[in-house]
């Protein structure tokens, strides 16, 4: 039997299911309080969206909001405390990005939950940042008065809802990526859930941990 | 205060009814969401559960936002040239029904926690310090638009009545059957005036007539107009659309 190690932490996976369920509930109560008065020039199908009406939305995304924002806050302090976003986050290299894109698109990246390549550095750095945008576009939306100086770095208060509907965009777009990715290698899903994944050779020189 | 400005819905006003009914297809729907395990903890078969829980968050985002408030900090304010033109009519009803308050015979009713409860005349008013401000109005939809009011800054007018200004709430009652409240602070706060115009002209029907509590530090819905009675009170008085689900801080 293959030799099993330690993929993701406890405080990891925890941080990942509950982001999860805090984004699901802040993306579609969003999209209801987006059709009240859409940006753009299309809405949301209601069905898809959560919250029944603009003052239910409201109530689930200002609920979530804490559910997402604490759980955040307690991934970064300990990720940054432990050395964890050190030690698989970095370095990234744009030659190293350059060679594995190209690998990738040659479909010979390997994709590795325990040791990161460039390409997944990029992605996991990539999507802790458009989170950070999010909330912080997200105050200057809720608080535009009490953030008005969080507000200026969007250009105020209509800049920030773009930009927070932007990073919106931007978490769909990475979500579909992930999901297609877990179809594509589906023995990363596992060690989400139990923590416990395949050792690669390397890991067991290597014998580092997670 | 807060329907769309090019929805066909503004023509039909959103009964008590049909808000009902959607406050019910709500609950369903919390039922499914809570089905779905997404609250733990609680007994999400029973559909109050999970409303609760969220009716709960509200209350503490009040007091996250009372916590946030800054009295000393100011809404920003614009140009003449920023004025958004036309500016949108928002209610619960169509412009067409906005109430039509004749300034004749016209007083402004006081009571509760107040020293001094003779009515106001317009008149009257009119002849306090007189202030204005171009701030953005930003709609609990999204939208927001800029425009003008001047009046009489809400603060001086409860001290100079006698109110207790250590209560919790400022409660009014408006002609269009609209009510709603807010808190002390904000009550106090220098931008938030009892609006008497609109671009330098007496505050017209559609705006409110014969008045409007400007707060630029709070969402549109917890600006109301027609205004015919204040009070100062300690007990929660709600509002219009809080009682239905909004969030009754409703701070910007």
């Amino acid at each position: 039997m293959a030799q099993k190690v330690l993929v993701h932490r406890l405080y990891v996976r925890i941080f990942h299911w509950l982001n999860a369920i805090a984004i699901f509930m802040m993306i579609a109560s969003g999209w209801r309080i987006y059709n009240a008065s859409p940006i753009f020039n299309f809405s949301f199908p209601d069905q898809i969206t959560l919250g029944d009406w603009l003052g239910g939305a409201l109530q689930w995304h200002f609920a979530a909001m804490w559910l997402f924002v604490v759980n955040l806050a307690v991934y970064l302090v300990l990720g940054i405390a432990t050395g964890h976003f050190r030690r698989k986050f970095f370095p990234v290299t744009p030659g190293g990005v350059v060679h594995d894109v190209n690998d990738a698109l040659h479909f010979r990246l390997a994709h590795d939950s325990h040791d990161y390549n460039n390409v997944q550095k990029l992605f996991y750095i990539g999507i802790v940042l458009v989170l950070l945008l999010t909330f912080v576009s997200g105050l200057a939306v809720w608080k535009s008065v009490q953030f008005q100086l969080i507000g200026h770095l969007f250009g105020g208060y209509e800049g920030a809802r773009i930009v927070h509907f932007a990073g919106m965009s931007l978490i769909c777009a990475f979500i579909l990526v992930h999901l297609a990715l877990v179809v594509l290698v589906p023995s990363t899903l596992l060690p989400m859930i139990t923590g416990k994944g395949k050792a690669f050779p390397k890991d067991l020189e290597k014998n580092h941990v997670a | 205060m807060l329907l769309k400005r090019k929805e066909p819905k503004l023509l039909l006003p959103r009964t008590k009814d049909i808000i009902n009914l959607e406050r019910r297809f709500f609950m369903r729907q919390t039922l499914t969401f809570g089905a779905l395990g997404l609250l733990t903890g609680c007994n999400v078969a029973d559909d109050s559960s999970a409303q609760k829980v969220l009716d709960a968050m509200s209350k503490w985002n009040d007091k996250a936002q009372a916590a946030l408030f800054d009295p000393n900090k100011l809404a920003l304010t614009y140009q003449e040239s920023d004025i958004t033109d036309p500016f949108p009519f928002n209610a619960y009803y169509g412009e067409d029904d906005a109430p039509e308050v004749k300034e004749e015979g016209y007083k402004l009713e006081l009571s509760g926690m107040i020293d001094k409860k003779d009515p106001w005349t317009l008149d009257k008013l009119r002849a306090l310090p007189q202030e204005s401000q171009i701030t953005r109005h930003i709609c609990v939809e999204g939208w927001s638009a800029i425009g003008k009011w001047g009046g009489v800054r809400l603060g001086d007018f409860l001290k100079m009545v006698g109110a207790d200004t250590t209560a919790k709430y400022v409660g009014f009652k408006c002609a269009d059957d609209y009510y709603q409240s807010i808190d002390m602070a904000s009550a106090m706060h220098p931008q938030t005036i009892i609006a008497l115009t609109w671009r330098d002209q007496i505050l017209p029907r559609k705006y409110g007539f014969p008045m409007k509590i400007r707060i630029p530090t709070k969402l549109g819905y917890k600006n109301p107009k027609h205004i015919m009675a204040m009070y100062v009170t300690n007990d929660y008085p709600g509002g219009y659309w809080e009682d239905q689900g909004y969030n009754w801080y409703g701070g910007s």
